[in-house]
C-alpha cells in the first residue's frame, strides 16, 4: 500500500468495513474500465474475424461462432493498406526527422546563440499557439497549393506533412525550455575546447536532451498518424492518402467485416507504439499538468 | 558594446603596451559571423513558421474581403463574404452546433473525468493497469474511433441498441436522429479523449499535499466536504486549464460529424470547422471560408489568450 495521504485515511481503509468497501469500488472500476474501454475494442477485434451474416445478426454473438480471418487478408489486399500504412509511414517519418532537425537547431539558436532580435522571433512564434491550427486550415490550403515566390505545389506531396510540421511552436518552446535549463560549464568548457557551434549541439546538446527528445518525437509521430482533416484536404489522389484518409474514402463501399478489419489493422502501429512506450508517454503527460 | 566604446578600450590598452587585443575589425567580424551563424540555425524553422503559420493567417483575414478562385486574380469585394456567410442558414445552424456541442462536453466529458481520477487516486492496486486501460482509445486514431461508433450507432445490428435491447430498455436514433445526433457525437469525443484529462487530473491530485485531508479530517470534515474544500481549491488551476484547453479543442471539432453522420440528419450535427470545410472544398467559395475562419479565430484567439495568460502566470508565481 502506498504510503502518502489521499483523500480516504489510511486507517478508514484498514477497517474491516473500509476494506469491504475498497474492495467493492476496486472491483466496480475493473468492471467498468472492461466494459467502457476494453470491450469495444474487443468487439472491434472479433467483429472482423466473424462472417458477413454473423456480424449482421440480431442479437449479436459474443464470440465468432466460425473464425473468418478472412476479413483481415481482404482488407489487406482489397484496401492496399500496405500501400496507405506505407505513405502513412513516410509522412509520420519525415515530419519527425524535419521536426527534429530545424526544431531543435531553432531551439538551441534561440537558447544559446543570442541571434539579434531573438524575442522578437520567440514572440512570433509563442503568438501561433494562440492560433488554433484547425482556424487555419483553408489559408494554409491555399498556400501550400501555391507556394510564394516560387509558385509550385506541394499537393499530394509529402512534403505538404513535412514541412507544415515544423511550424509546430509547442514541440519548440519544449526543446528551447529544455535547452536553456542546461548547465552553462559544459557547454563553456566544450567552447574552450574550440568545439564549433554544430560541433556542440551534435555532441554536447542533443546526448543530455534525450528525454525531451524522446517526448517531441512521441508527440511529432503520433500527431501525423493521428491526423484527418489536413491530409484529407492535400492528398486527392488516392494513391497517396494515408491510412485515416484512406478508410473515410474506402468506407462506404465496402464490405462491413472488412472495413471493421482494416480499422483494427490502422489502429495497430499506434497502440503497439502506445503498449512498448507506455511510462514514457503517461509520464510525459502526467508532467504536463505540474510544469504547466 | 557600441564601436567608440571598443576604439577607447583599444587605444587604452595600447597606451599600456599591453599585448594588443583583437584588432575592431575582426571582432565586428566576428560578431556578424556570429549573428549569421545563429540565423543559419533559425533559417529553416523560421521559413517554415512564416509559409505555414503567419503568412497563413495573414492570408485569412486578406481573402475574407476577397472573392477568391485558384487560378486567376482575387478581386476586393469588401464585406459582402461575411453578409453573404451571416445569411446561410447553415451559420446558424453551426455556431448553434458547436456551441452545444462545447457545452455538452464539458458537462459530460469534463465531470466523468473528473470523477473517474477521484476515484482512480484513492485504489491502491493496479495502478499501472488503469492508466493504460484509460488512455487506450486516446492511442486509437480518431477515424477509427468515429468508424468504430457509427458501427455501434447503426440503427440495425448497431452495439448501441442491441445494449440497450438486452436491458430492455427502448432503443434509440442515435447519431440518427435530429435530436439525439449531437449528444451521441458527443459521448464518441468523450470515449476517444478523455484518458489525457484524466491522466493530468491524477497527477494534480498526486501533488496536493496529504496533511490537507488530515487537518480537514481532524475538523470533522466528510467525505464530500473534504472534496469540496480541500480537492477542488488545491486543484483548481489544472481544472480551469483542462477546461479552457478542451473548450479550444471542441470548438474545432470535425472527424466525428464528418465520418460518423456528414453533418446530417437535417444539419443537426454540421460544426463551424465542418461549414468551413464545406465553403473551400463543396462550394468552392474561398472567400466565405476564410471570412468564417476569421471569425473562428477571434473566438478561439480570445480563449488561448486567456489559457496563455493563466498559465504564464502560474509559472511566474
Amino acid at each position: 500500500m502506498s504510503s502518502t495521504r489521499t483523500l480516504i485515511s489510511p486507517a478508514a481503509l484498514a477497517r474491516p468495513r473500509g476494506k469491504a468497501v475498497y474492495w467493492t469500488v476496486f472491483t466496480a472500476v475493473v468492471v467498468l474500465f472492461a466494459v467502457a474501454f476494453l470491450f469495444p475494442v474487443y468487439w472491434m477485434v472479433t467483429g472482423a474475424l466473424k462472417s458477413p451474416d454473423e456480424v449482421a445478426r440480431t442479437p449479436p454473438t459474443l464470440l465468432p461462432e466460425h473464425w473468418h480471418p478472412g476479413g483481415y487478408t481482404d482488407a489487406w489486399d482489397l484496401m492496399q493498406l500496405p500501400q496507405h500504412l506505407l505513405n502513412t509511414l513516410v509522412q509520420a517519418a519525415g515530419a519527425w526527422a524535419c521536426q527534429l532537425v530545424f526544431c531543435t537547431a531553432a531551439a538551441y539558436a534561440l537558447s544559446r546563440l543570442k541571434p539579434a532580435f531573438g524575442k522578437v522571433v520567440l514572440g512570433g512564434i509563442l503568438a501561433t499557439l494562440m492560433v488554433p491550427a484547425q482556424a487555419l486550415v483553408v489559408p494554409k490550403y491555399l498556400t501550400v497549393a501555391d507556394l510564394p515566390l516560387i509558385h509550385t505545389s506541394l499537393l499530394d506531396d509529402p512534403l505538404a506533412i513535412w514541412l507544415p510540421a515544423v511550424a509546430n511552436a509547442f514541440n519548440l518552446y519544449l526543446l528551447k525550455r529544455f535547452f536553456d535549463q542546461l548547465p552553462r560549464d559544459v557547454l563553456e568548457a566544450a567552447e574552450i575546447d574550440g568545439a564549433g557551434k554544430l560541433r556542440i549541439l551534435w555532441s554536447v546538446v542533443l546526448p543530455m536532451s534525450r528525454p525531451v527528445l524522446g517526448v517531441v518525437s512521441i508527440f511529432a509521430l503520433v500527431a501525423v498518424w493521428q491526423d484527418f482533416l489536413w491530409p484529407l484536404m492535400v492528398f486527392s489522389d488516392t494513391g497517396k492518402q494515408p491510412i485515416s484518409v484512406a478508410l473515410v474514402q474506402l468506407s462506404q463501399n465496402i464490405q462491413l467485416t472488412v472495413l471493421i478489419a482494416a480499422m483494427v489493422i490502422a489502429s495497430v502501429p499506434m497502440v503497439a507504439l502506445f503498449l512498448v512506450f507506455q511510462r514514457h508517454i503517461i509520464a510525459g503527460i502526467s508532467a504536463g499538468s505540474t510544469k504547466g | 558594446m557600441t564601436k567608440t566604446a571598443e576604439r577607447r578600450r583599444v587605444t587604452k590598452a595600447a597606451a599600456h603596451q599591453v599585448p594588443a587585443p583583437p584588432p575592431v575589425r575582426d571582432s565586428r567580424r566576428r560578431r556578424l559571423t556570429d549573428q549569421l551563424r545563429a540565423y543559419g540555425f533559425l533559417l529553416g524553422g523560421l521559413l517554415c513558421f512564416a509559409l505555414f503559420s503567419w503568412y497563413p493567417a495573414i492570408r485569412a483575414v486578406v481573402i475574407a474581403f476577397q472573392k477568391y478562385t485558384p487560378g486567376s486574380p482575387p478581386a476586393w469585394v469588401g464585406t459582402d463574404n461575411f453578409t453573404r456567410v451571416l445569411h446561410d442558414p447553415e451559420f446558424t445552424a453551426a455556431w448553434r452546433n458547436t456551441l452545444t456541442f462545447t457545452l455538452l462536453a464539458l458537462l459530460i466529458g469534463f465531470a466523468i473525468p473528473f470523477v473517474l481520477a477521484l476515484v482512480l487516486n484513492e485504489l491502491r492496486h493496479a495502478k499501472a493497469f488503469f492508466r493504460v486501460v484509460v488512455y487506450l482509445p486516446v492511442m486509437i486514431p480518431p477515424v477509427v474511433s468515429a468508424l468504430l461508433w457509427k458501427w455501434f450507432y447503426d440503427p440495425g445490428a448497431g452495439l448501441a441498441n442491441e445494449t440497450l435491447r438486452f436491458l430492455h430498455l427502448p432503443t434509440s436514433n442515435w447519431s440518427n436522429g435530429a435530436d439525439t445526433a449531437l449528444v451521441s457525437l458527443v459521448i464518441v469525443a468523450t470515449w476517444a479523449n478523455m484518458g489525457g484529462t484524466v491522466l493530468i487530473y491524477l497527477a494534480a491530485l498526486q501533488s496536493i499535499p496529504g496533511e490537507l485531508y488530515e487537518a480537514a479530517e481532524l475538523d470533522g470534515a466528510g467525505l464530500l466536504q473534504r472534496v469540496r474544500h480541500v480537492t477542488i481549491p488545491q486543484t483548481r488551476f489544472v481544472i480551469l486549464m483542462l477546461m479552457l484547453l478542451q473548450i479550444i479543442a471542441t470548438m474545432q471539432v470535425f472527424t466525428e460529424p464528418f465520418v460518423i453522420t456528414g453533418g446530417g440528419p437535417e444539419n443537426a450535427t454540421v460544426t463551424v470547422l465542418y461549414l468551413i470545410y464545406k465553403y473551400a472544398f463543396l462550394y468552392n467559395d474561398f472567400g466565405g471560408a476564410c471570412a468564417l475562419s476569421v471569425m473562428l479565430l477571434l473566438l478561439l484567439g480570445a480563449f488561448s489568450g486567456v489559457y496563455l495568460r493563466l498559465t504564464r502566470t502560474e509559472g511566474d508565481a
